[in-house]
């Protein structure tokens, strides 16, 4: 046995590669199926797209279960409160959005995707103190108290705005595609990818370099030791699950931006993908989060290219199989 | 009491109230005329069955499950497309029972063994990802399930509305085929809640809710929870599917909208909540104040909207208006679950209740 000297480096903890190595893989091993190259790189840069996305608006659920055990089954309001506020905006600048220059667009969206996300962190704010709050601890209430927030938030969604389908055309400088050669890629997906990039890099910064990082990731693995230290994690929960809901409504812009339409159920079809990636990636873990949403994208779009009787059904096969090979996911973060 | 398996309500209240109900649903072809109240009487049977097997997984184990529509819409789908593909008789009914059962236990049994071994979170999020995998598989197969029109069938001869059975000189009122769809409905679903009382009053069921207490210690006494919980999940979809069957029988028709969609989840939870969890009596409130609501509510918030408009109140009149009836009792929903989740049996039992012991859990 050698014996570690106070001023010795802790030993570093194995990197675990496997799960990293997986979407690379299945990005490889598409090649020589779908045959074209340039068609394997559209299919490529739109499974990165649509995974940051998701990515977006699944890191909050991951990162709130992770750190309080709470699972938020009305996650796809923020989402849905996200888009639809964002349409406010986008209404009375119709103009601006038809411009043809960037800056005036972006002038336009990113004021709307600020204020989505701080009216989605507000909504946060008031779901944690009235709904999570007083059934803290008890999983089945949670289940049902978040469930009826989400049928609340839907139905106050229609009220307000009534129940037609609300379109949100692209701004007119990211429509049509990058052309490479004969590689077409969607401008607004390379958009997509960047923000989707830079919020993955800014979570990874803070969870790792800041000390607010370090708490929230002590409080994942033992919360009662980090209250015992004298933190109080409630507060930290509370800042955790608004950027939570914030994400998502920034998730829900974007993803409102993608098909081009607003519609108050579009919560219900996005909790199941996000719910998938959650489960796969592992819960509690960003990175297996990221992971598992490229993971998803990847089978929606090659899948839907090679088999698209297949698709429907891939989310399943894929969590099966990941299940059948890591049962709690791909990082298994919590003991729990 | 044996019939209970004694399990009375234990409450003069609730005792009263469920005899009210049932004597009504009972009497419903002879009391209140019209297609529209033998359409909600044989809704509430169907629902109330299929309310106390979703119960029996929730209420008695303690475990969400988003799946259970999809056991209902099997039930309904293995009838429908049997009754379309080989005629009105009743060996397609036959056919549709013997496919539709053994189908739903055994995805029961798959979603059971994959999921139910982890904690009651992971359940919850696989069914609900499973489930909505099979509406669209359900909607894309058209040339089975008839796609987003789902399939409209015949009856057998026997119960079909032209077929009279009692003509209307001889009691003054008539018995056709429809009536005798109805009680067909009633008894089914009458037995199939007797059967539920009386699995979750048997040792079986004692086990089940030592599982929703405390696993662990369920497990620590030598209970294999993993195969008492899979039980229970195929127990209640066999039950599931049984109210898919009769659902169709009644409406002659199985689509996504009326025997699959996630909207008839939300409404299954909300039945159960109101009603009362892990009471089995609460499924049959419930399922009534749901389907009242539903029926005859909105006509009166439709009322209420109109008012609202006129006297010029601002967003009162897109809150009160019918279509959005659901979003008074989500909110009536989580006030339930946060004051009293014991739901309106649990308020009865507490209010007029004789208190024989065993009567306060």
């Amino acid at each position: 046995m050698t014996e570690l000297a106070a001023t010795d480096p802790l030993p570093k903890p194995k990197r675990d590669i496997a799960p990293i190595l997986l979407p690379i893989a299945l990005a490889l091993v598409t090649i020589p199926l779908i045959g074209s190259p340039s068609t394997w790189l559209t299919l490529t840069a739109a499974s990165l797209a649509m995974g940051m996305m998701i990515f977006i608006m699944a890191s909050g659920l991951t990162l709130v279960f992770g750190l309080m055990d709470v699972l938020n089954f009305g996650h796809g309001a923020f989402i849905a409160v996200g888009a639809y506020v964002a349409t406010l905006v986008f209404a009375p600048f119709a103009a601006s959005i038809q411009a043809d220059s960037l800056w005036i667009n972006l002038a336009v969206l990113a004021p709307a995707a600020l204020l989505s996300m701080a009216v989605s962190g507000a909504l946060g704010l008031i779901v944690e103190r009235v709904l999570i709050l007083p059934v803290y601890g008890q999983h089945l209430k949670q289940i049902l108290m978040t469930t009826g927030g989400l049928i609340v938030a839907e139905q106050t969604l229609y009220a307000l705005w009534g129940p037609q389908i609300i379109p949100t055309p692209l701004p007119t400088s990211l429509r049509g595609s990058f052309i490479l050669g004969d590689v077409a890629i969607a401008k607004y997906r390379v958009l997509a990818t960047l923000i989707g990039l830079a919020v993955f890099v800014a979570i990874q910064l803070v969870l790792n370099r800041t000390k607010l990082g370090l708490l929230i990731r002590a409080g994942v693995e033992n919360r009662e030791m980090v209250e015992a230290l004298g933190y109080r994690i409630r507060r930290l929960f509370l800042g955790v699950f608004m950027t939570g809901s914030a994400l998502a409504g920034l998730g829900g812009v974007m993803w409102a931006l993608y098909r081009e339409q607003v519609h108050a159920s579009m919560s219900d079809e996005l909790t199941v993908l996000i719910f998938v990636v959650v489960i796969i990636g592992g819960l509690g873990s960003i990175g297996g989060c990221f992971i598992g949403a490229i993971l998803v994208a990847m089978v929606a779009n090659y899948g839907g290219f090679l088999v698209p009787k297949l698709a429907l059904v891939s989310n399943i096969l894929l969590m099966v199989a990941i299940l059948m090979w890591r049962p709690r996911g791909l990082y298994a973060v919590t003991s729990r | 009491m044996m019939i209970l398996s004694g399990d009375p309500p234990r409450s003069r209240a609730l005792t009263l109230v469920l005899v009210v109900i049932i004597l009504a649903l009972a009497a419903t072809p002879f009391l209140f005329p019209g297609a529209k109240a033998l359409n909600v009487a044989a809704k509430i049977c169907v629902f109330a069955a299929l309310v106390a097997s979703y119960d029996l997984l929730l209420g008695y184990t303690g475990s969400v499950s988003f799946a259970h529509t999809m056991f209902y819409g099997i039930g309904s789908y293995a009838v429908a497309i049997a009754l379309y593909g080989m005629g009105p008789n009743w060996a397609a009914v036959a056919t549709g029972i013997v496919v539709g059962l053994p189908l739903a236990a055994l995805l029961a049994l798959a979603i059971g063994l994959f999921s139910l071994r982890v904690a009651a979170i992971f359940f919850a999020m696989i069914t609900l990802a499973v489930a909505s995998a099979f509406q669209v598989l359900a909607s894309q197969l058209s040339w089975l399930t008839g796609g987003e029109d789902g399939r409209s069938f015949q009856l057998p001869e026997l119960l079909r509305p032209g077929t009279v059975l009692v003509s209307k000189s001889l009691f003054g009122f008539e018995i056709n085929g429809r009536t005798l769809t109805y009680y067909l409905v009633f008894a089914v679903s009458a037995l199939m809640i007797l059967g539920l009382l009386r699995v979750v009053n048997s040792p079986f069921g004692r086990v089940l809710q030592a599982i929703r207490e405390n696993r662990f210690r369920a497990e620590a006494l030598g209970f294999r929870t993993v195969f008492h919980l899979t039980y229970a999940n195929c127990l209640a979809a066999l039950v599931a599917a049984s109210a898919g069957m009769l659902n169709a029988l009644w409406l002659r028709y199985a689509g996504p909208d009326t025997s699959l969609s996630f909207s008839i989840m939300l409404d299954i939870l909300l039945m159960v909540v109101i009603g009362g969890m892990g009471t089995i009596y609460g499924a049959i409130i419930g399922a009534t104040i749901f389907i009242l609501a539903q029926n005859y509510l909105q006509s009166l918030m439709g009322v209420a909207s109109k008012a609202a408009a006129e006297a010029g109140l601002p967003l009162l009149p897109g809150l009160l208006h019918p279509d959005r009836w659901l979003l008074w009792l989500g909110l009536l929903f989580i006030a339930s679950v946060y004051f009293f989740p014991t739901g309106v049996v649990g308020r009865l039992r507490n209010v007029g209740g004789d208190k024989s012991p065993g009567a306060s859990h």
